[in-house]
């Protein structure tokens, strides 16, 4: 029986609103205290009014809980009208009671105080509006405000006090915008009143770019990310991007796709890139990055696949006039829309601004391959932990697309050390490195795979050329001494080999052609003894029937001199 | 709640066409029930119109508990809060009334310098 109370007890203890905004929830662990009321404070034009509004809108639409924003700053005009362009439609909410905006106006000049009063009408405002719609949630935006528009600070005080017991007594959730103060954190100290979940937002300018960040600087009786987490307004609203919260979970494709140059597909694995994976392209000034990411391009519109460039370098034509140039043809491409090419400067805004407009343009372009040209400008545009946690984000959102990446990157030594390259390439999935041999008084380009994720790549660095017909990967020549041979070099050990291959023809037609007479010459030697063989078996035959025929004669004298003798015959 | 605005206007509009003086006030006195404040400034105010104006003043009271919708529909935050409907422009005075030079002040029935010579 105590145990079970104890239970609901610490249900009830935690029970929280979930905000919906993304990311925030991952470090409140669940989002803010249901039932109570938050202090979201900051800075002028810090994003407060679109945390509140966020919080109803994601209330109302996806958990159901209709809400109230009362608004003592902005007309109910104009936050439908700022609100639009994020696609938050509060008249349509409106209409349809899911959401409730009620502007409360208040000018000190038209109003003049004399005796006592209180804020009752207030009271009966806001919960005639949560009545009329059976709200859930209530944002207060800027409360502070009415500071300004009553002199009797004391009873605005135990007013305010009154307001935040009456809030909490309603059992709505809200938050309570304020603004950031010198000396307490409000100006006129909301967080004396409000004690169980305060969060500050802020805009920070370094090195002259703007970056977001959050901070949860209280939070009763809930444990809640405490670090500083940098935030993106982006199309859809807020993100916090707590790294934590960024899953690693999508699905993979096995489909390999071509990188546009055939031997390259051989040094990876003989297929080319994963479909889906981000490939780093990194090399110095004038290695040819552009070349690789246009002819990948041009192979995957020769597929049929939609292709999006997004150069923060070159304008356009420059790319399309330059391609051209080594017979990369994307003009036809761009003009039968399977290709896109955007350029904007990296300085023109901020990292925020940039990934927000790229994430739009992905999602109505919808893409197969995508090229960042190069990522590396987009680095300059924010600081070092801001932009890894955003690339971060969107290589997680192409991943997520299964759009094939490729991100060109320039570094500045002559090594694949490069500093840029480095911080980001644990995100890459294949990183190819291009770069400069000096030898011979010449420059010459070779290639090589640093890293590609789950495929047999080659080691070798080979060298390769622009030619007018694009990218090409040649043999690889090594020197006497082991090291590669390029350019002119290889040019004079291919013809050296070649005249290697010559002489040596040469040389065994020689020797056939002596081998041959003296096989020839000895046949004429067999032919001569064999005939001399013949001549003398012939004599030897003579010799022995001659030698017969003497013998004979010699028994047949001896009979017939017996015979003369009359010898004694036996 | 605009409508509710319209109909409370609907009166009136008859009222100052027919008495088309320019020295007819009419106030109206928001309230949240009856409590001690609103008591006082009701009592403070009927004071102040008959020393000021003689005859020529309206007194409508709303309750907002009663009207709660109209909180929104005239911008009331404070109670009580008078309204000086007429003559234009509108004018509003919060509290209970009890500094009567601040009340004739806010009605433009004294200006400020005078409010001083007379105390």
């Amino acid at each position: 029986m105590i145990e079970e109370k104890d239970r609901t007890l610490k249900e009830k203890s935690l029970e929280k609103a979930p905000t919906g905004i993304n990311g925030l929830d991952d470090i409140t662990y669940g989002g803010l205290p249901k039932g109570r009321t938050t202090l979201v404070y900051g800075s002028a034009g810090s994003g407060k009014t679109l945390m509140a509004m966020e919080f109803l809108v994601k209330g109302a639409q996806k958990y159901g809980e209709p809400g109230v924003f009362m608004a003592f700053e902005e007309t109910a005009e104009d936050l439908a009208e700022n609100f639009a362009s994020l696609g938050f439609d509060l008249d349509g909410m409106e209409s349809r009671d899911r959401l409730l905006v009620d502007h409360v106006h208040i000018d000190k000049s038209e109003i003049e105080e004399t005796g006592e009063y209180d804020l009752e009408g207030l009271f009966i405002r806001l919960g005639l509006a949560i009545d009329s719609i059976g709200a859930k949630r209530v944002a207060l935006d800027t409360l502070e405000v009415l500071f300004s528009g009553f002199q009797n600070e004391a009873i605005l005080r135990s007013e305010l006090r009154r307001l935040f017991r009456w809030l909490k007594d309603r059992g709505v959730t809200a938050i309570v915008t304020g603004e950031r103060g010198e000396a307490s954190l409000t100006r006129y100290g909301l967080e004396e009143y409000v004690a169980d979940c305060v969060i500050l937002l802020d805009n920070r300018m370094e090195e002259q770019i703007s970056t977001r960040r959050l901070r949860i600087i209280k939070y009763r009786g809930s444990k809640h990310g405490t670090n500083e987490y940098p935030f993106l307004i982006e199309e859809d609203g807020i993100s916090v991007l707590p790294i934590t919260s960024l899953s690693l979970e999508h699905e993979v494709s096995t489909e390999r796709i071509s990188t546009g140059i055939s031997r390259l597909d051989t040094m990876l694995g003989g297929q080319g890139y994963y479909r889906g994976t981000t490939v780093l392209v990194s090399g110095t000034a004038g290695t040819g990055k552009t070349s690789f990411a246009a002819q990948f391009c041009k192979a995957a519109c020769e597929r049929g696949e939609r292709c999006l460039y997004f150069a923060f370098e070159e304008s356009p034509d420059q790319i399309t006039r330059n391609m051209k140039s080594i017979g990369i043809k994307l003009q036809p491409y761009l003009d039968s829309g399977l290709m896109q090419i955007h350029a904007s400067r990296p300085m023109a805004y901020g990292l925020e601004m940039h990934l927000m407009g790229m994430r739009k343009i992905l999602d109505t372009f919808n893409p197969d391959v995508i090229v960042i040209d190069p990522i590396t400008n987009l680095i300059s545009a924010g600081t070092e932990i801001d932009v890894k946690l955003m690339l971060t984000r969107l290589i997680d959102y192409l991943k997520l697309k299964n759009i094939t990446a490729i991100c060109t990157s320039l570094v500045q030594r002559e090594s694949t050390e490069g500093i840029n390259a480095q911080e980001i390439s644990s995100l890459m999935d294949t990183w190819i490195n291009l770069r400069f041999f000096e030898s011979n008084n010449e420059r010459n380009r070779g290639i090589s795979v640093v890293k590609a994720r789950g495929m047999a790549h080659s080691n070798q660095i080979r060298e390769y050329m622009l030619t007018n017909h694009g990218i090409e990967i040649r043999d690889v020549y090594l020197g006497p001494s082991g090291g590669l041979l390029m350019g002119s070099s290889r040019d004079i050990q291919e013809a050296k080999e070649t005249a290697e291959i010559a002489a040596q023809s040469k040389n065994a037609a020689r020797r056939k052609r002596e081998l041959e007479s003296k096989l020839k010459s000895l046949d004429a030697q067999i032919t001569a003894l064999n005939s001399e063989f013949e001549v003398q078996k012939e004599e030897l035959d003579k010799l022995s029937s001659e030698e017969a025929l003497r013998s004979n004669a010699l028994a047949k004298d001896r009979s017939e001199m017996a015979r003369i003798r009359r010898a004694d015959l036996h | 709640m605009e409508d509710a605005a319209q109909n409370n206007n609907g009166p009136e509009l008859v009222e100052s066409d027919t008495t088309p003086d320019p020295e007819f006030y009419i106030l109206r006195l928001y309230v949240a029930g009856q409590t001690k404040k609103s008591l006082t400034a009701f009592a403070n105010l009927k004071e102040i119109c008959e020393e000021h104006l003689g005859g020529r003043y309206r007194i409508e009271v709303v309750d907002l508990l009663e009207n709660p919708q109209l909180a929104r529909g005239d911008q009331i935050l404070a109670v009580p809060t008078l309204v000086r409907r007429l003559p234009p422009p509108i004018k509003k005075i919060i509290g209970d009334l009890s500094n009567t030079e601040r009340v004739l002040v806010g009605l433009d029935l004294l200006p400020v310098g005078e409010a001083n010579v007379q105390k």
